[in-house]
Parts: C-alpha cells; structure tokens; sequence
C-alpha cells in the first residue's frame, strides 16, 4: 500500500529516498500518529519531503493517491446515513435541490448512495480502496457537487485534510517562479572558489606546530584568510526590449555585486558590438572598446551576458546591423571572440524558455553560445552556474 | 516525551506532530520559513515544555564542524611546555568541549538547537553526518569515542541561504514554518499581550495583515514585527481610534517604522497611501 505512495511521489518527480521511506515507516511503527490522514499527510511530508518548494509536487501527488480516501485503509468506518444527509445537505444550493426533485427525490438519491456506499464497502474488504473519487460518486455523477461529495469527511475537526492539501498553498514556493535578489544570491553562490589570498592575519597552527617543534621555540605563523577569488564579468543589454526585464536584471545585478569580489560590468544594447559602457546616462561619451575587455580581463574570468536576444537577425549577422550606429564587424564575430577567449562563458535570458524556439535572433545567439543559454528561473540559474563552476 | 506547546507558544498541529516525530525517533527536526516566524523559539520552547535543558550552538560564516565536537587548544599547550607546566602533560587539559560534545554526554536528554546552519560554509552540514545520524565521534587527539549517552534532541533552523545537501536532508525530518493566518495570529498575540483591549487587537491586526497585502515589499512584516510594533502601541498608549478602518487607507499607520524595516518599502508605501488619499479627496 505504501510502497505505491511512495513510487506515486517519486513519479511526481520528487527526490525521496529509500532511507525517508523507512524512517516514514519507523514513524508509524511506533505510533507517532492515529490512524487519520491529516496525520499521516502532515508525517509523511515531515519525512519524505525536505524542501518547501517541493511541498506543491507532494500535495499534488498525495491528492492523487489518497482522492477519496479519508481513514487509513484496515480501519472501519462508519457512516450515519443522518449525518451524511446532513452534509450534503449543506452544500446545495435551492435550484440543485429542485434537480435532485427532477431526478426522482432525494429519499431515492439517498437510497442509491447507500447502496453503492455498501458495494464499496465491500470491495474496501476485499482489500482493494475505500469510498468514491469524483468520477465514481453518484454524487460526481448526477454533478451536484462539481468536486463530488467527499464521503466520510473529518468528523472530529472542522477542518479536513483533504483541503490541506487541495489548497495548494505552497505552489509560490515552487522553483520555476520567478526571483528575488535573496535567491539570485544563493544560486551565485555555486561559483565561490576559496583561496588563501592578500595579508597574513589568520594563525596557522599546523605550520606553527612544525616550526614549533623544529626550532625549540614558539614560533608562531600567520596566513592569509580564505577568500572568494571567483571573477566575474557580466555584460548586460539595456534599453529597447530589455524594459520589460528591468527589475530582474537589476535584482540580478544587485546580487551579482555583494557576492563576488571581482565583478565588472559592462552595458551593451541588443546586441555585442565594438563598444560596451558602464553608466547607461553617458554610454555615448564613456564608452570602452570591447577589445580592451578581451584584453583586460584574463581568460580566467567567467562571462555572464544578460540579454532576450530578442531582435532581429541582421542585428546579430550583418555588418552594420546595430541600429545605433554602423558596426564594421556583425555582432556575431564579438560574440565569437568571446567564447574563444573565455571558456566559460553564458547566456542568460529573462524570457521564458518556451517561446525561445519561435524567436530566430535567440536561437542564432543559442547557437553562438554553442547552447548555454539558459533562463533566469532559480533553476535555469542553478544549471548556468554550475557550468560556470565546473 | 511529547510536546503539546506550550503557554508561551502557539504550535500549529503539524508543528507539533513534526515536533514529536523528532522525539520520538531521535532524529534531527529541520525547521525553515520566514524570519521571525519563531524558528528558534521553538526550540527554546520545547525544551521549556519537557523541562530539559537547552544547548545552542549558534552558526556564524566562520564556524567549522570542528567546533561543534571540540577544539585542540595547541597554543596554550606550547606556551605551557615552554613554561614548564606540569599540565601540558595531558593532553585532555587542553581539550575544549563544544556544544555537540556536551549534548552527549549530559546526564539526560537535552534540546540541542544548532542555529542558522545555513551561514556557515557549504560543506558544513556534511562535516555532522555522522556525528547528527550515530550521535558519536572520535576524538583523534586522545583516542576516544564519544558516543551519546542520550541521543539529544536536535533542532537545526535555516533561513535558506544555502542549499543544503541530500545526505543531510535524508537524517532530518523537515517541517517548513508557515505564516500563520489570521486565527492563529490571534491566538499567538493574546499568548504574548494576554491584558490588550480587543479594539485595538482588531484594528492593529487588519493594519498589519493590510501591510502584508501590499504588492512589492522587499520584507514583508512577519509575527515578531507584529509583536514589537504592538508592544509600543502599548507604550505609546496609542488608542484603537488612530488605527480606525475607515481613514485607514489615508493614514500611516503609527509606529510603522517597527513593521516595515527597509527604507524602500516605508516609502513604497507612503507613496502607495499618498495615492489612494490624492484618489479619495
């Protein structure tokens, strides 16, 4: 029974191990729980699922394995027939009750559930599952109650289970939403690299140790603290398309700049052409030629471009193509002068990866990229920066 | 051992079962969600609760996993030898316990909250697999094993700025702290403000749950913003009239530096009140 719980999770691409599983099993081993699923729900997430941004996929899956039931199989339950009337009662509304007239009364609808509850019962004691999914209600079936009666709810609290999870409420936390400076940062971190770098001021006791017992003295040695050496270079497009982006590149610059020691920056529009800037109000009087960048900056820097690439196709292949002034060289040679001098080298784009195919100038700069590309979703983040950190 | 909250602390049901399952199987209870969601207060509460004794070991950016078990006093130990100390003869002198080692050998089981895992370094929580998952570690520099003579109860909270890996997940059970709604808000109000006048309760929380509403804030005000900001309406014998509804949108809220901590969103929000009075008048 169990085991088809947790194989629906792990094919609701969860990542639950062998190990949860039993410690879920130890836990009902021991009795942490009664036998009701709003427990069993809240134990079996408390174990089986580590992360809230996966608490979304969990009650999605747990909705589609327990539709239904609402005790743990192997317990018995009663239902008044009173008491059920009552809450179907409840939920109608004065025009559904003039149907269930229509449809020969509500003693024979009553009727009608009771005895396919009996059937039911039957088949539960023949090991198999317990009351009704939607589909199979008569409730479901006559449609008074377009999510079906949910037969056998909670008696004891006001307050289901089934609705726990049927809310859903976690679905923000999923990882495909959108960013904040907060989780930029924690997926720029994948690319710290520590080295011992700048003035001794940390005690450095395995060489003092040595000396130490070398000289016959305390002799006392200091290192150089660990810090972050990881370089960076980040070429932003601004302007035109890009507006519609702008508080997610700034989110993403603002984080890119408290993270790394070694950042630079530079601003180019649409497309990478000879001149790159640094303040967008004066890109036309402080502009710096992209060859000094190739220069400047060693081949050990990692390269960021930031950009939709949405645009033109001739913006990127033809000479002249820029449509701010007249380029000798088309912007795809740039592109390819960079990713011959750093090797690690990406594309982020802040529009969605579905629409990446319908758009040529993307596909095109995908292509100069030799394919890392990738959105700027935490996990497009995660993909990108790993391959910077490799 | 079970624990049911306490007077001080309102334990949501999943909280508690979580809290319990912890117990009872000995494993470590990772606890996430928003800051002041009261992540460390629910250790310190539990271990209130069962009567036992609380150990915290805060985590910093610098700590090591090291520290946790003990630390080799290695200079103190050569200044001694050059002295002539007769203590630098054992080596068990210049030992330093740390919070774990402690934890396990105490006289009965105790609450050990290992604070914010999250600033240390990315290898931090895998250096305390084993120490977290057999309760024991070797002491190299005196040849012993220290194993736990009662398995602790572990809390680790986290605010998520680090990922943190499978191998550590695996040991723990996870519960994620929600914000909580406007009921068990209440009720986690009169718990701390059991003497305040229900007027103002009303009118505080529809302001606080109204600021939380607005679209754009970069830290929204969580449970302890609510609790300080009451607590000097208190102070400030700030009558429930100032925070009448029906002028509510055209009026900062007094105090309303306690719930909004950024100097972007205290304008965001002048600006945002600045426009529905421009729109009303």
């Amino acid at each position: 029974m169990l085991i088809d719980f947790f194989l629906k999770l792990k094919s609701h691409k969860l990542p639950v191990s062998i190990k949860e599983y039993l410690t879920l099993l130890e836990a009902m081993g021991k009795g942490v729980i009664g036998p009701s699923v709003d427990d069993f729900y809240y134990l079996s997430r408390t174990a089986l699922v580590k992360d809230e941004a996966n608490f979304d996929k969990f009650d999605r899956a747990f909705a589609e394995f327990w539709q239904g039931v609402e005790t743990i199989p192997g317990i018995e339950t009663q239902i008044p027939l009173d008491w059920l009337l009552k809450q179907v009662e409840l939920t109608l509304t004065d025009e559904e009750k003039q149907k269930i007239e229509a449809l020969g009364g509500w003693e024979k609808l009553m009727e009608t559930l009771k005895q396919r509850l009996e059937e039911q019962k039957g088949r539960h004691q023949g090991g198999n599952k317990w009351i009704g999914t939607g589909g199979t209600s008569p409730f479901g079936a006559y449609g008074y109650n377009p999510e079906g009666i949910r037969i056998g709810q909670d008696k004891s609290r006001n307050r289901s289970a089934v609705k726990v999870w049927d809310q859903r409420e976690y679905r923000n936390l999923d990882d495909s939403v959108e960013l904040g400076t907060r989780n930029i940062k924690v997926a720029l971190r994948r690319l710290r690299r520590f080295a011992r770098e700048g003035a001794p001021d940390e005690f450095d006791l395995e060489n003092t140790i040595h000396s130490t017992a070398r000289k016959a003295y305390l002799d006392i040695h200091m290192r150089p603290e660990r810090r972050n050496t990881v370089k960076v270079l980040m070429l932003m497009d601004i302007g035109g398309t890009m507006d519609d982006h702008v508080k997610l590149a700034e989110e993403l610059f603002s984080a890119a700049k408290t993270e790394f020691k070694h950042l630079e920056f530079f601003y180019f529009h649409n497309c990478l052409y000879d001149f790159v800037w640094k303040d967008n109000r004066r890109r036309h009087s402080e502009r710096a030629r992209t060859w000094d960048l190739l220069h400047k900056y060693g081949h050990d820097y990692k390269v960021i471009f930031v950009g939709d690439a949405t645009m033109s196709p001739y913006e990127i292949l033809q000479p002249g193509g820029s449509i701010e002034y007249f380029n000798e060289e088309p912007g795809s040679v740039w592109i390819k002068r960079f990713t011959d001098v750093y090797s690690k080298c990406i594309w982020l784009n802040p529009e969605p990866e579905e629409i990446w195919g319908y758009r040529q100038s993307i596909q095109v700069v995908k292509e100069l990229m030799n394919g890392r590309m990738y959105p700027t979703t935490l996990s497009g983040l995660e993909r990108a920066m790993r391959l910077l950190a490799k | 051992m079970r624990f049911n909250g306490s007077e001080e602390y309102v334990s949501t049901d999943d909280l508690t079962l979580a809290v319990n399952a912890a117990i009872q199987l000995q494993r470590p209870l990772l606890v996430k969600g928003e800051p002041g969601t009261g992540k460390t207060m629910l250790a310190v509460q539990v271990a209130k609760s069962l009567g036992v004794p609380l150990l915290e070991w805060h985590i910093k950016s610098t700590t090591k996993a090291q520290q946790g078990l003990y630390e080799y006093d290695a200079v103190s130990r050569l200044r001694d030898s050059q002295l002539g100390d007769p203590r630098v003869h054992d080596i068990h002198n210049y030992i330093v316990k740390g919070m774990l080692w402690q934890a396990f050998t105490a006289d009965g089981p105790v609450v050990l909250l290992i604070d914010e895992v999250d600033k240390a370094d990315i290898e931090f929580p895998n250096d305390l697999l084993r120490e977290l998952d057999r309760m024991e570690f070797y002491v190299y520099e005196t040849r012993e094993l220290v194993q736990a003579r009662h398995r602790p109860i572990v809390f680790i909270t986290s605010n998520n700025e680090k990922e943190l890996p499978d191998a550590f997940l695996r040991r723990c059970f996870f519960h994620y702290i929600r914000f909580p709604d406007k009921e068990t808000m209440e009720k986690i109000v009169g718990v701390h403000f059991p003497g305040l006048k229900k007027s103002l309760l009303r009118e505080a929380m529809e302001v606080f749950f109204e600021v939380r509403e607005v679209p754009g804030l970069k830290k929204k005000p969580s449970t302890s913003e609510l609790l300080d900001w009451l607590k000097l309406l208190l102070a400030e014998d700030i009558p429930p009239d100032a925070l009448r509804s029906k002028d509510r949108k055209t009026i900062i809220p007094p105090l309303h530096g306690a719930l909004l901590k950024n100097e972007q969103d205290v304008h965001l929000f002048e600006r945002l009140v600045f426009m529905t009075r421009a729109k009303g008048g």
